[in-house]
């Protein structure tokens, strides 16, 4: 059993108001991914839920009773922290006992959970050292299994892979994902990368500001996203954004396009343009490109052989199905124009 | 880094040996007295230099005053006091590192305030709680006075140890289920050893070398050996080499301990200064 619920959680620092109000359900079971942009207080609300913050009002409920005033230790919650918060004294044998050692579990039990986490985690050789004399996905490693070892009921990650080299990230992102369908517990993972929340999550909540911006599955925010922000928070590169007679044509504010939605040519299209910066990702290519009649810098992707290059002029044509139509407060417009 | 040229190095040095000398000259001119006899030791420098040896002070000095006793004294008054004092602020620089109030650093300084009196303005009343509580001239008042003097600069030291322990590590603790006495007990501690280490061997000393309270609130069966050298200035006179022997009977231990502990002592003492 994990579910986690916020109810009306407030959360202000003296006189700054980090949280305005948040509402938030979270069943058993799901991958949970709050994103948003640094200070936008996502940590803060993952440290809510531990218990290592309090609420300045509202209600923590966990397996629907509620928690708001318990101390960290007795939530039944597990933490991965984005330094490994590893204690450097212990071996990592003692590091992943930790827990079991202050639920007073007996040492034959605690030796053979040990084991078995190491073996899950690749852990097993590594076992005598200390935290020192590891490496940086390593430690991740002990981080993770001192957090599933004593069986809580939802796992809380911290931007666990920031402090990891890009390839290594990708590899612990599977890991984390394949651990989740193994154990199938609740898991809130909280980041500032995207790609991460787009991979791993089952649900996304995007906040910005302390505020909720859009809760949905990865696909539905990619294909709804309800305002500018999450638009262009979700999906990489970001989705361009063009204004003036351009939207005015579609009835629209603003209109935003993705990059992986624009078909170019060399003769004719909707918008003309010259080629900038060409970056080859080998499968695909980005394009930047200068529109004539818009200040704006537009991504477009294309086929890794399209032929355009530096100072090209370029005609670029936009997917009618595929446009995101903004009204002037940024909110998103869906009733057909 | 500049490259230092052999010349400027060995002026370095001689520098160096030439202030280290004047800094241990008054201990190593002591150490000279109390291998004199009395005559030569009031000599002018040069015969105190060139006459004879001998151990007779230091076998005067223990004939006639009880050394182990104030030595039993010294060990059990600055272990005491420093040990009762570390159960004390450990927790108190705990609460103020990791969670401070918004007084916490105005409590901080008011602690330290208390070291800039001067311990004579507060003797009498101090002198007659401890006639009133029997505690005069007791083992168990002095480890309470100097606990009480010297805990302002424990907790000070311990504090600044503890802020540079990342405050992840301790929320882990309580994530995997510590209590509040499990996480200093089993995370905090170990963690801060190196400081609470120099703490320990800082205050040891401080409490050896108190002088005033001793002297004070002392007359002979809780004397450590601070009272036992003072009792060599006495109205009979001043006898140097009788001083000079019980001086050096007094520092030795702390000065062996410190030769021993220097490394510790200077890692603890510049801990956090240098990363």
């Amino acid at each position: 059993m994990g579910s986690i619920t916020l109810k009306n959680v407030t959360k202000s620092f003296d006189d700054v108001e980090v949280i305005p109000q948040v509402n938030i359900e979270i069943r058993d079971g799901e991958f949970v991914v709050f994103v948003g942009p640094s200070g936008c207080g996502k940590s803060t609300l993952l440290r809510i839920i531990a218990g290592l913050e309090d609420v300045t009002s509202g209600v923590v409920e966990i397996n629907n009773q509620d928690a708001t005033t318990l101390p960290p230790a007795d939530r039944s919650l597990a933490m991965v922290f984005q330094s490994y918060a590893l204690y450097p004294h212990m071996s990592v044998r003692k590091n992943i006992a930790f827990p079991l050692r202050m639920a007073k579990i007996d040492k034959v039990e605690q030796d053979k959970r040990i084991e078995t986490v190491a073996k899950v985690l690749n852990l097993t050789d590594y076992l005598e050292r200390r935290p020192a004399q590891l490496s940086g996905g390593q430690r991740q490693r002990v981080a993770i299994g001192r957090a599933i070892v004593r069986e809580p009921s939802a796992f809380l990650f911290d931007e666990p892979l920031s402090n990891l080299d890009a390839a290594l990230r990708v590899e612990m992102r599977l890991e984390i994902s394949e651990l989740h369908k193994k154990l199938g517990t609740t898991m809130i993972y909280v980041t500032h990368d995207q790609i991460e929340a787009m991979t791993m999550a089952d649900k996304i909540v995007v906040l910005q500001a302390g505020v909720i911006e859009q809760i949905g599955s990865p696909m539905e925010l990619y294909d709804k996203p309800c305002n500018k922000f999450v638009a262009g928070f979700i999906g990489s590169p970001k989705m361009n954004f063009l204004e003036g007679s351009e939207a005015d044509k579609y009835n629209a504010h603003t209109i935003g396009v993705r990059p992986e939605h624009i078909s170019i040519s060399k003769t004719k299209g909707q918008l003309v343009g010259t080629v900038g910066v060409v970056e080859h990702l080998g499968s695909d290519t980005y394009l930047h490109v200068s529109c004539e009649n818009s200040n704006e810098q537009m991504i477009v992707r294309a086929d890794a052989n399209n032929g355009f290059k530096y100072g090209d002029k370029i005609h670029l044509t936009l997917d009618i199905k595929n446009i995101h139509r903004f009204n002037n407060h940024g909110v998103c417009i869906y009733e057909t124009p | 880094m500049r490259a230092i040229s052999n010349n400027r190095k060995a002026l370095n040095t001689a520098i160096a040996l030439t202030l280290g000398l004047f800094m241990s000259f008054p201990i190593i001119w002591i150490l000279i007295l109390s291998f004199k006899s009395e005559l030569d030791a009031i000599g002018n420098p040069l015969q105190v230099l060139l006459s004879s040896w001998t151990l007779d002070s230091f076998s005067t000095v223990q004939g006639r005053s009880d050394y182990l006793k104030h030595f039993s004294n010294s060990v059990i008054i600055s272990l005491g006091s420093t040990f009762l004092a570390l159960l004390v602020a450990i927790p108190s620089a705990w609460a103020m590192a990791f969670v401070p109030g918004k007084q916490t650093k105005n409590i901080l300084m008011w602690m330290l305030s208390t070291k800039m009196l001067p311990p004579v303005g507060v003797l009498i009343p101090i002198y007659l709680l401890f006639r009133d509580y029997g505690l005069l001239d007791t083992r168990v008042g002095l480890v309470i006075i100097l606990t009480l003097i010297n805990l302002p600069i424990i907790i000070w030291m311990l504090y600044t140890y503890f802020k540079e322990i990342p405050v992840d590590i301790l929320e882990a603790a309580r994530m995997d289920g510590a209590g509040l006495k499990q996480e200093i007990l089993y995370v905090l501690t170990p963690m801060a050893i190196p400081g609470i280490a120099s703490t320990l061997i800082l205050n040891i000393i401080l409490a050896w070398n108190e002088a005033f309270w001793t002297i004070n609130l002392t007359a002979s069966n809780a004397a450590p050996l601070t009272a036992f050298i003072a009792s060599y200035s006495s109205p009979e006179g001043l006898f140097y080499a009788k001083l000079s022997a019980a001086s050096i009977m007094a520092i030795a231990p702390i000065l062996i301990m410190g030769w021993f502990s220097q490394k510790q002592l200077v890692r603890g003492l510049t801990f956090g200064a240098v990363k």
